[in-house]
């Protein structure tokens, strides 16, 4: 399944080509890089050798930011409510685009192309055109039926669920396009109905595309920032907002703010450079279409 | 499961995944309709529900409240607020006065900052997949980090940056000033004029892996032989990335500029996380711009009859947009 082509290049490289390779790739891999190196090196400085000019190599490494990082703010309690508001907007994202790709993939219905135009251009719209009606909405049901949205883990599972939705039932569509209708069939004849084939022949089938979409909407829930900083209160703050708090005491410790960085990083990079392959093949079977 | 046989199809009448299945076989289509009956828009419920929910009713519901006096007096019952006509969107385009001109001002800054980012990412993007097109040592190594900036959480990133833009304990600082002696005092990075180019620095770095990753799955879809048949007439490969890959990427192209532009526009987190919610003057993007005056200054019909009109904007210019670019392609493969 895997796309990459790894065939040698179909004549020899004149020497300018190579350089300009060597210089360009350096040049890109600092770039990306530097961000990275600073995260990692001033996670380990002391409070004092962050506070004084930059240092390329630090003084003395220190785990004590680490330590630190879960006392200065509730760092375990914003974690715990990303972890819940993430998994659960994966599971449900993943659970209602399986449906709908699956439909958009084998069935000619009417509305099928209003319907995936209408997908796919929600994502193109400002959050911020959203942002304020859905705030009132959700005020507005709370007032009028006691169900918390606004501020609870709820309201905000339901937001990122749909954030992840259009692109995932995209990817997916592309995925279960490329899965022989023939298989499909096969199971029919074996008594299966529409939704047997659908568990039991082609989400088998198409395991790599859903790994990719959950890993994408896991990543898109983990980060972002504009919902969340609107709709959670203290009890239901999720990291993205949290890793603020550093920064508004007194004095900021940065090399707390690179620690925490890191350990809500690592999840998600961790889960994309581990999948990187299913992704760039999901992502390619959507777009080939 | 329902107690009715499976529809079984034959092949050439099923819904095969081209567009091309539809034409001609009217009579079959229109009896296996029948006979799926509600089944596709069962499926289909759960996820156009949520998507009305989150998506479709706030829209039409912002474009409502836009027409509005929304004040924090009304949030908890918007119903008894009190209309406003078009007085919202006067506000916003009358550009002599101080609304208006804020908000021209902000457009102006976005537009900037939006069309410098996506073509420094997009022009990154396609030196990084046209440079690693060809297997080589250490090609698997660099095109996993390549895409780190896309995998890490975008607050965690730019709380970075921020860090590296400080003005005595940053790096770009310490670079600038202290190793390579470039400018005779420590400059501000966050606030003032640099606080534009902070931003855009900064956007690059996070969007320039999605041109990448997309242009690199396009290159895979280039035949061959193409290339081939290039090198046997001769062509180096600077002309067969001139005269095949570039041509060939033209519709990745298309639709990556598009989406960058979209995003960027949009841009909320980048000035959000780096400048808190008072961003410098000169970093004012729309995004946050109406956020300001719809949750600091708790005027929602305001903001929404700016958010209206923004989207008014990015509509035109996809229409616009996809006009022109597809008109230029159509007539280049005649």
């Amino acid at each position: 399944m895997s796309r990459f082509t790894d065939q040698p290049s179909p004549m020899a490289q004149p020497k300018s080509f190579l350089w300009t390779r060597r210089v360009v790739l350096t040049l890109l891999l600092a770039f990306v890089l530097v961000p990275v190196y600073v995260m990692l090196s001033s996670s380990l400085k002391s409070l004092q050798d962050v506070q004084g000019s930059f240092k390329w190599i630090p003084h003395s490494l220190t785990f004590k930011p680490y330590i630190d990082i879960w006392k200065t703010i509730p760092l375990a309690h914003y974690f715990v409510n990303s972890v819940i508001v993430c998994i659960s907007a994966t599971a449900f994202s993943v659970i209602l685009a399986i449906f709908a790709a699956y439909t958009v993939s084998r069935y000619r219905f009417l509305g099928r192309k209003v319907f995936t135009v209408t997908v796919l251009s929600t994502q193109m719209f400002p959050g911020i055109l959203f942002l304020l009606p859905l705030y009132l909405i959700f005020v507005n049901i709370g007032n009028s039926t006691g169900l918390t949205l606004n501020g609870s883990r709820l309201g905000l599972i339901i937001t990122y669920l749909t954030f992840s939705l259009p692109f995932s039932i995209w990817m997916l569509a592309g995925y279960f396009d490329s899965i022989p209708r023939d298989l499909d069939e096969a199971a029919k004849v074996d008594g299966c109905g529409p939704l047997g084939a659908l568990f039991r022949v082609v989400v088998p089938a198409a395991v790599p595309g859903i790994v990719a979409v959950s890993v994408y909407a896991f990543m898109t829930a983990w980060g972002e920032v504009l919902f969340a900083s609107v709709m959670t209160n203290e009890s239901t703050r999720t990291l993205a907002v949290g890793l603020r708090e550093y920064a508004t005491q007194n004095d900021v410790y940065w090399n707390q703010v690179m620690a925490a960085s890191i350990v809500v990083s690592l999840p998600v990079v961790a889960g994309f450079l581990l999948l990187q392959r299913y992704l760039v093949a999901g992502l390619t079977a959507g777009a080939v279409k | 499961m329902t107690a009715t046989a499976p529809p079984r199809r034959t092949p050439e009448a099923g819904p095969s995944s081209g567009k091309s299945a539809a034409g001609g076989r009217l009579r079959p289509r229109i009896v296996e309709r029948l006979r799926q009956g509600g089944l596709p828009y069962l499926l289909l419920l759960p996820a156009i529900l949520a998507e009305l929910l989150i998506h479709i009713v706030p829209m039409f519901f912002g474009i409502l409240i836009s027409f509005k006096n929304l004040t924090l007096f009304y949030i908890h019952h918007w119903n008894s607020a009190p209309w406003a006509g078009f007085d919202n969107y006067k506000a916003a385009v009358k550009i002599h006065q101080p609304i208006g001109e804020a908000l021209l001002h902000s457009f102006w800054v976005t537009l900037c900052y939006t069309l410098l980012s996506v073509a420094l990412s997009w022009l990154l993007g396609t030196a990084a997949a046209i440079l690693l097109q060809d297997k080589f040592r250490g090609r698997g190594l660099i095109r996993t980090l390549f895409l780190v900036p896309y995998a890490l959480p975008a607050y965690a990133a730019l709380i970075t940056w921020t860090f590296m833009f400080q003005q005595d304990t940053g790096l770009v600082n310490h670079v600038l000033h202290d190793q390579l002696h470039l400018t005779s005092s420590k400059s501000f990075w966050l606030i003032g004029d640099n606080s534009f180019w902070a931003m855009v620095i900064v956007s690059v770095w996070k969007s320039w892996p999605f041109a990448f990753l997309a242009l690199m799955a396009g290159l895979q879809n280039i035949p061959r032989e193409l290339y081939e048949a290039a090198a046997m007439d001769g062509a180096g490969v600077w002309q067969q990335i001139r005269k095949i890959t570039m041509p060939s990427l033209r519709p990745v192209n298309q639709v990556i500029v598009l989406v960058l532009f979209l995003w960027t526009f949009n841009d909320f987190n980048t000035p959000f996380v780096m400048f808190g919610q008072n961003p410098p003057h000169q970093a004012d993007l729309i995004s946050i711009h109406i956020y300001q005056s719809s949750f600091i200054n708790w005027n929602f019909g305001s903001g929404s009859a700016m958010s209206v009109l923004l989207l008014l904007f990015l509509l035109v210019v996809t229409a616009v947009y996809l006009l022109v670019t597809s008109r230029g392609r159509s007539e280049n493969d005649v």
